[in-house]
């Protein structure tokens, strides 16, 4: 079987404890994610989504396990994989302009200053920022607007991966639900390759072509690939008429509310942890045909 | 009549306050003595001479009046104008001064990003940094043969301290998202010092390059009084045992005005460089 584009392959992270021993965060945990996929991690805090997406960044190196790209092993940052931070992490001193055309002057050293400013002004549009709004400082605006200049600058680096942790986490209900209209706005414009954390069923629902469940550390496992039967374009009022969300959310919400911990704190014993694919299809007629035998069918 | 704000009615009681202490000033000072009713001790310090009392506020205006308007007159090694003696002092410290900056700088920066340098060079800079600068006077006069350049070297080792330990703390505090965003970026290591690290560690950077031009400035005088030839502090001593008091307090006023110059100077950078998060 061909590798997928991204290819996490029996990742472990321990770190020393205060008692001078080792806590596993996770052990030999092992998934992959198809070029121009958008695909969510859920699980709780502390059970170690930020480490995995530092490790995909190359921020951090595991412990042991390879990540590897197109073919290629991860092994440090690179422009091919963006970054969005939870807290924004725009350059207090730049303005919202400066901070985009800052990341595509790095990605594109032979581009006229001219031509940099149009591609970074470009992506602020598509954001929702234009005209004059674009040349204030980061602090002078507000939390969403900032995540928005995130954004912009993330896409319009055009990684081949793009990596979000929790990106709308510390934004207002209203504010988060247009952005993440504006995330899926500008996704399907560029059919980016899309890893995101976060601890919002429905947005990850709403936002991801597949989701993977984590269950709590110590010993944390990527449990679960929920596949989301959801077609797209979606949005955030009529989604919920879809026959399938329910079903979905709520076998979302029984895995973090209980088998997360049920599952958690098990050692893998040297096997390789890769998650159980789950479909759930109230559209397709009882007993219609299984795509895969290894696939487990939900009905609650 | 309008309110007037905050600002105008400080400034409309600082002059009040100027008056006032003036006017209190200048009533103090009796009329000249006659010799014969002064004790022995006055006798001794000079009372004789009229020139020797403190100085009404009028006599300031009018020598500061006299001075300011020629002040780059040079009539011979003990009568220079005070805008040369001035020039002196500035071209000593800033000498020293950017000497200083051109090291503490980089090593500050080399502290703050290496732990290793950091733990090597702390205990250094933890017995030389609460040295009086003016101790150093001696052993620079001995080891490098001249007045001048000493008066240089001992700004130089006042002003380092202040610079290199805001640098090294600055750069050490850089957020680590920040560092995060040049790395992901794949900025190099000069590129991710001038471009983030820089400006981000700039403020604390400037408040230490602010603290220093004081130190610098209140140490030039003392040097000078110790080193002489030429230099504000020198003018001070000079005219001190000249007995000239209404030129000591004359040229106090001028240290006190070129000192805050200086000051807001590096204010002004502060504001330059500041950001808000
Ligand atoms: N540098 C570190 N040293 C020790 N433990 C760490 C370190 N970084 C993370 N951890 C631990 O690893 C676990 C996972 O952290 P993290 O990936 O941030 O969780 P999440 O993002 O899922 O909330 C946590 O229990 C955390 O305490
Ligand atoms: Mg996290």
């Amino acid at each position: 079987m061909a590798k997928p584009f991204l290819s996490v392959e029996r990742l472990t992270q321990t770190y020393p404890d205060a008692a001078g021993g080792e806590t596993t965060v996770f052990e030999n945990a092992s998934f992959g994610i198809e070029r121009g996929e958008f695909v969510c991690i859920l699980g709780h805090s502390g059970c170690g989504k930020s480490t995995i997406m530092n490790i995909l960044a190359g921020l951090a190196s595991p412990t042991s396990g390879v990540v590897t790209m197109d073919g290629a092993e991860v092994s440090g940052p690179s422009l091919d994989r963006g970054v969005v931070f939870q807290n924004y992490s725009l350059l207090p001193w730049l303005s919202a302009l400066k901070n985009v055309s800052f990341g595509v002057q790095a990605r594109h050293k032979d581009w006229s200053k001219v031509d940099v400013e149009a591609h970074s002004r470009k992506y602020l549009a598509m954001v929702g920022l234009e005209g004059d709004v674009v040349l204030r400082k980061p602090s002078q605006l507000s939390g969403g607007m900032r995540q928005r200049v995130s954004i912009a600058r993330a896409f319009a680096n055009q990684p081949k991966l793009l990596l979000l942790d929790e990106p709308f986490g510390a934004l207002d209900a209203l504010t988060r639900g247009t952005i993440q209209e504006e995330l899926l706005k500008v996704w399907s414009q560029t059919e980016q390759t899309v890893f995101m954390i976060t601890h919002d069923i429905d947005e990850a629902i709403l936002l991801a072509d597949r989701i993977l469940l984590m269950t709590n550390g110590p010993y944390a496992r990527v449990a679960e690939s929920v596949q989301i039967t959801i077609p797209r374009p979606r949005n955030r009022t009529e989604i919920v008429e879809h026959p399938n969300y329910y079903p979905i959310r709520n076998h979302l919400v029984q895995f973090l509310g209980q088998r997360s911990k049920v599952l958690s704190g098990q050692p893998s014993g040297g096997e390789t942890q890769t998650p159980e694919t789950v479909v759930i299809d109230k559209t397709k007629p009882a007993g219609g045909p299984e795509p895969e035998a290894r696939l487990r069918a939900v009905n609650d | 009549m309008p309110q007037l704000s905050i600002n105008q009615r400080g400034a409309l009681l600082s002059v009040v306050i100027l008056i006032v202490g003036l006017l209190f000033w200048e009533a103090a000072i009796p009329p000249q003595q006659l010799a014969t009713e002064m004790t022995e001790y006055e006798r001794l310090m000079g009372g004789g001479s009229p020139r020797a009392a403190i100085p009404p506020p009028s006599d300031i205006f009018a020598k500061a009046w006299e001075e300011l308007s020629n002040p780059f007159y040079d009539a011979g090694p003990n009568d220079k104008g005070i805008g040369i003696q001035i020039g002196y002092s500035i071209y000593r410290v800033l000498s020293g001064y950017l000497l200083a900056a051109a090291v503490a700088i980089p090593l500050g920066f080399l502290i703050g990003m290496s732990p290793v340098a950091y733990r090597a060079l702390n205990p250094y800079i933890q017995v030389l940094r609460p040295i009086s600068p003016l101790a150093w006077m001696p052993l620079a006069l001995f080891v490098i043969r001249d007045s001048e350049a000493s008066a240089i070297f001992v700004i130089f080792i006042c002003s380092i301290w202040p610079m290199l330990l805001n640098t090294a703390f600055g750069v050490a505090g850089v957020r680590k998202d920040w560092v995060n965003v040049a790395r992901t970026h794949e900025l190099g290591a000069v590129r991710t010092a001038f471009q983030v690290i820089l400006p981000a560690a700039a403020p604390t950077i400037v408040t230490g390059m602010r603290i220093s031009i004081g130190i610098a400035w209140l140490v030039i005088v003392a040097a000078e009084m110790l080193v002489g030839g030429t230099g504000i502090g020198y003018y001070v001593w000079n005219e001190w045992n000249n007995l000239d008091l209404t030129s000591v307090i004359f040229s106090i006023l001028m240290i006190g005005i070129v000192g805050m110059a200086l000051d807001s100077a590096f204010g002004a950078l502060q504001r330059v460089v500041a950001y808000a998060e």
